[in-house]
């Protein structure tokens, strides 16, 4: 039996999950996880994740949730190509260093601007706070430029002089805000010539199927079939947001 | 040279690499570097991690930072038991996915009450209520996800043996202890989880590494805790800033 995977695709580390498991052929059933719906707080969910998020899997017994997680364990269960996860002690080490300085590096503020541009306008019915966007714009652009100006100019890609699982995260989380038309790589170009040439090595059409759902604009009549749900998450939103 | 290790014991991930590297009887040369003092921003240090953050390893031309990335290089490098990173490929996993967690919910939550309580009254900000209030509410829920998804009824964080997980998660939990916040107590299960790694670790090695921050307040007390140089205001403007 192949391993499930749960997966929402509006999910940046979901993306990268899904992405990893396509282009390396390894055999997984989707469970889609709609978090728009609220999916990942009922309990058939919380049976597989108790911290109620995705990315999970599920393989026979083994529950294992967190991206980082589910990514080093199909590579290592599947033996995936070794760029991937470079056997190399001072390479992996490398990986190792992004993939634990991206959650609050690169994913935080990204998913915030994300939030912010796409998801309070959305459910708030209300035009996208500028100010509040550049602010969390502002807070994002040390990674952008640390990744730009010193990480890229020494190598091709983020870990080593390959494509690995460090570049296949921050991609997927870079897209995120980039597909709802913030164009977080204007001021970064060896970032941008990095974005193609991942985009290259992944494979365009398969990052345009995992991209397909993020980059479609919102149906303003979801966010109206709950309005008491709505009214909830963009309180959240904002006290999340600042 | 050999190995380098660039740490401030009043780190939590700084501590997690010294108490590790201790334990396994990695040779290695301390670099202390004292956060409040600036030095984090001083030339040499910047050359030795252009994220001008601690940890940071040096060995020979190879330098890293990041704290989960130094113990996996140090537990791989060097002759260590397995238990600490298994090669099982689903023990392994249980560490990456407790990595994972601590790094959206553990880490920066629980330094917080030490920021609020001592550091940031330094340069003379003083949060709201309204944000002490929230980071107890985030600890509170963190504690009860660790010992509801993580520790159940096991010995450790994830399985059997003591791992890389659980260092990080005890010097993260010291931190609040540091400021008289006990939050080991009614929580039987985790104190006799901190009791188990303390023991294992050994009484000495735990007084050697927590007892610069489990000083903390008397350090505060007596006011022997050096003025923050006032290069490295804009770093602890922008940590406390983080505290949601």
């Amino acid at each position: 039996m192949p391993p499930e995977l749960f997966l929402d695709l509006y999910s940046p580390p979901c993306r990268a999950i899904y992405i990893f498991a396509l282009k390396n052929g390894i055999p997984f059933q989707l469970r889609p996880v709609e978090l728009g719906r609220g999916e990942h707080l009922k309990p058939e969910f919380l049976k597989v994740n108790p911290l109620g998020k995705v990315p999970a899997l599920r393989d026979g017994d083994f529950l294992l949730a967190e991206s980082v997680a589910i990514l080093l364990y199909l590579s290592r269960k599947y033996q995936t190509a070794e760029h991937w996860y470079p056997p190399e002690l001072q390479a992996r080490a490398r990986v190792d260093e992004y993939l634990a300085w991206q959650h609050t590096a690169v994913q935080l503020p990204a998913t915030n601007v994300y939030l912010c541009k796409s998801l309070l306008p959305h459910f708030s019915g209300q035009p996208v706070d500028q100010e509040r966007l550049d602010r969390l714009m502002g807070k994002l652009r040390p990674a952008l430029q640390h990744l730009d100006q010193e990480v890229l100019a020494a190598k091709p890609f983020l870990a080593t002089e390959q494509v690995s699982l460090a570049d296949l995260m921050a991609f997927t989380e870079l897209m995120q805000p980039t597909a709802v038309g913030c164009d977080l790589f204007r001021d970064w170009p060896r970032l941008a010539a990095w974005r193609a040439r991942v985009e290259a090595a992944l494979g365009p059409e398969l990052v345009q199927e995992a991209h397909k759902l993020v980059l479609q604009p919102r149906d303003p009549r979801d966010a109206q079939r709950d309005p008491k749900l709505a009214q909830e998450l963009v309180h959240r939103l904002l006290e999340r947001l600042g | 040279m050999g190995l380098e290790l660039y740490l401030d014991l009043l780190s939590q991930p700084c501590r997690a690499v010294y108490i590790f590297a201790k334990k396994n009887g990695i040779p290695f040369e301390l670099r202390p570097v004292e956060i409040f003092k600036g030095q984090l921003l001083s030339k040499d240090f910047s050359q030795i991690n252009s994220l001008c953050k601690v940890p940071a390893l040096k060995d020979g031309d190879f330098i890293l930072s990041e704290s989960t990335a130094i113990l996996i290089y140090l537990s791989c490098k060097y002759p260590t038991a397995d238990h600490w990173y298994p090669s099982n490929v689903q023990a392994r996993a249980r560490i990456h996915e407790y990595l994972g967690w601590h790094a959206d919910c553990v880490r920066g939550t629980f330094g917080a009450p030490l920021w609020i309580q001592v550091l940031a009254p330094l340069i003379g900000v003083h949060l709201p209520e309204e944000k002490v209030q929230r980071n107890r509410a985030a600890i509170d829920r963190a504690l009860q996800q660790l010992e509801d998804k993580f520790l159940r009824d096991q010995a450790f964080l994830t399985g059997q043996d003591v791992t890389l997980a659980d260092l990080m998660a005890l010097e993260e939990l010291i931190q609040p202890v540091a400021v008289g916040f006990d939050l080991f107590e009614g929580r039987p299960k985790l104190a006799a989880w901190r009791e188990r790694l303390e023991a294992f670790l050994g009484t000495d090695l735990c007084q050697e590494t927590h007892g610069l921050i489990l000083n903390i307040l008397e350090q505060a007390a007596n006011k022997k805790i050096p003025d923050p140089a006032p290069e490295i205001y804009p770093y602890m403007l922008l940590r406390i800033s983080r505290i949601p």
